[in-house]
């Protein structure tokens, strides 16, 4: 199956500065993929590259096969919304939902947008400027959906938003994925808000993936492993190391089970996982060959 | 219908928390041969949860031969874990209660009450096997 974003290489260079380097990536059609990182590790340019918003420096960028910045009917499968959920302030939300069928023609969703709205109890006639900030971010997003992309690509949509209405707006997301092949890239720097949530997971640090892969992978294949500090060290990747006192805690990688006399093993949260990589950048896992297929 | 819900910090996998919550239902006699669970999609709204972990865990049910996919109508229980003896669930829950009350009027959290069950439970079931 063609992979809902693939990219060979992906780079971006403003002036001598690299946004992004050397990003090779896919991710499977009908997956949730989370993007996480510090701020200008990259996300907003991968995210911007992926929808056809930026012309790669170097590298290619495909969704659904195609280049995006080049081919009108690849980017008309694609949804986006950026990281401000940017609407006409003066314009009512009935206006927005005008402007988008008059946008896209056909592929144009209007009763279920309207629908979606009602259910939400946001008022049509409303102006966007007037909106609360969840209701915002629906907004946005009913209107991303309203044309009924294959690829919804959501820039920190809910880093505004309060834990009530980022739950809402999630479960809301999650009912989309489930009713139509909707394929996601979602960025957060809310890490407990992609647990569960997302099966694919692309961490960038410094302008670069520093790990990438299947979540339910991930999981299995990292262990917390606590034991004093004279414990020998077991036979796996050491991802972080802490010691307080006489107590050691690390984070080790394996494909096979780990075998740690003198250790107790635990497995670990994904925002664990994230974390213990967010804090030490020189650390990285990429799919090896035989995760490449 | 059932409700199902997701523990963060435990240690089981979400898909199998799932199917857990089915397999508990059905033996509790909660869940019956005919009854609908909720389609994927209500799942994942209402748990907030990736639609594929919920067709996981009802992938894994139909493969336990529990539940049944009918394309449009959605998903049915076709075979029940409750044995003959759920007749008397009724009354071991009105003892069970009472037992917990004394409990706690001696004093026991939660936790000590689930620590003292467990090992009695487990020390009861080696003597019978012994």
């Amino acid at each position: 199956m063609t992979a809902a974003l693939e990219t060979t290489a992906l780079s971006k260079r403003y002036g001598r500065a690299w946004a992004l380097r050397d990003c090779t990536l896919s991710i499977p059609s009908g997956r949730v993929a989370a993007v996480v990182g510090p701020n200008g590790a990259g996300k907003t340019t991968l995210m911007r590259l992926a929808v056809g918003l930026h012309r790669p420096t170097r590298g290619s960028v495909c969704v659904f096969g195609r280049a995006p910045r080049d081919d009108a009917d690849s980017r008309a499968r694609i949804g986006f919304v950026g990281q401000e959920t940017p609407l006409y302030r003066d314009l009512s939300v009935a206006d927005h939902l005008e402007m988008g069928r008059r946008l896209n023609g056909d592929a144009w969703d209007g009763t279920s947008a309207i629908g979606r709205l009602s259910k939400l109890s946001i008022p049509l006639e409303r102006r966007a400027g007037e909106l609360s900030g969840g209701q915002r971010a629906q907004v946005a997003l009913t209107i991303a959906l309203a044309k009924r992309p294959d690829l919804l690509v959501l820039d920190e949509p809910v880093a505004s938003l309060d834990p009530l209405a980022r739950r809402t707006f999630l479960s809301e997301l999650m009912g989309e994925v489930a009713t139509r092949q909707l394929s996601v890239l979602l960025s957060s720097h809310v890490i407990a808000d992609l647990e569960h949530r997302c099966d694919h997971l692309v961490i960038l640090s410094k302008a670069r993936i520093q790990v990438l892969g299947d979540v339910d992978d991930l999981l299995e294949s990292h262990r917390v492993l606590i034991g004093p500090t004279t414990s020998e060290l077991p036979d796996a990747v050491v991802v972080s190391s802490h010691e307080i006192g006489r107590q050691r805690t690390i984070l080790v990688r394996s494909d096979q089970p780990v075998d740690a006399p003198g250790w107790a093993v635990e497995p670990i949260a994904l925002e664990d996982l994230v974390l213990a990589y967010l804090s030490d950048p020189e650390s990285g896992h990429l799919p090896g060959p035989e995760g490449r297929a | 219908m059932i409700g199902f819900r997701i523990e963060s910090r435990s240690n089981v996998v979400p898909y199998l928390q799932l199917v857990e919550q089915v397999r508990r239902a059905l033996r509790t006699g909660f869940l019956e041969p005919g009854d609908k669970l909720p389609t994927v999609r209500e799942v994942a709204e209402s748990v907030s949860i990736n639609p594929n972990t919920v067709l996981k865990a009802y992938r894994q049910l139909e493969h336990e031969g529990l539940v049944e996919g009918r394309p449009g109508l959605g998903t049915f229980v076709v075979r029940s874990l409750a044995g003959p003896a759920l007749a008397s669930h009724a009354m071991l829950r009105r003892e069970l209660r009472a037992w917990l009350g004394k409990a706690r009027t001696a004093g026991l959290e939660p936790e000590d009450i689930e620590a003292l069950f467990g090992t009695t439970l487990h020390a009861f079931e080696s003597e019978g096997a012994a």
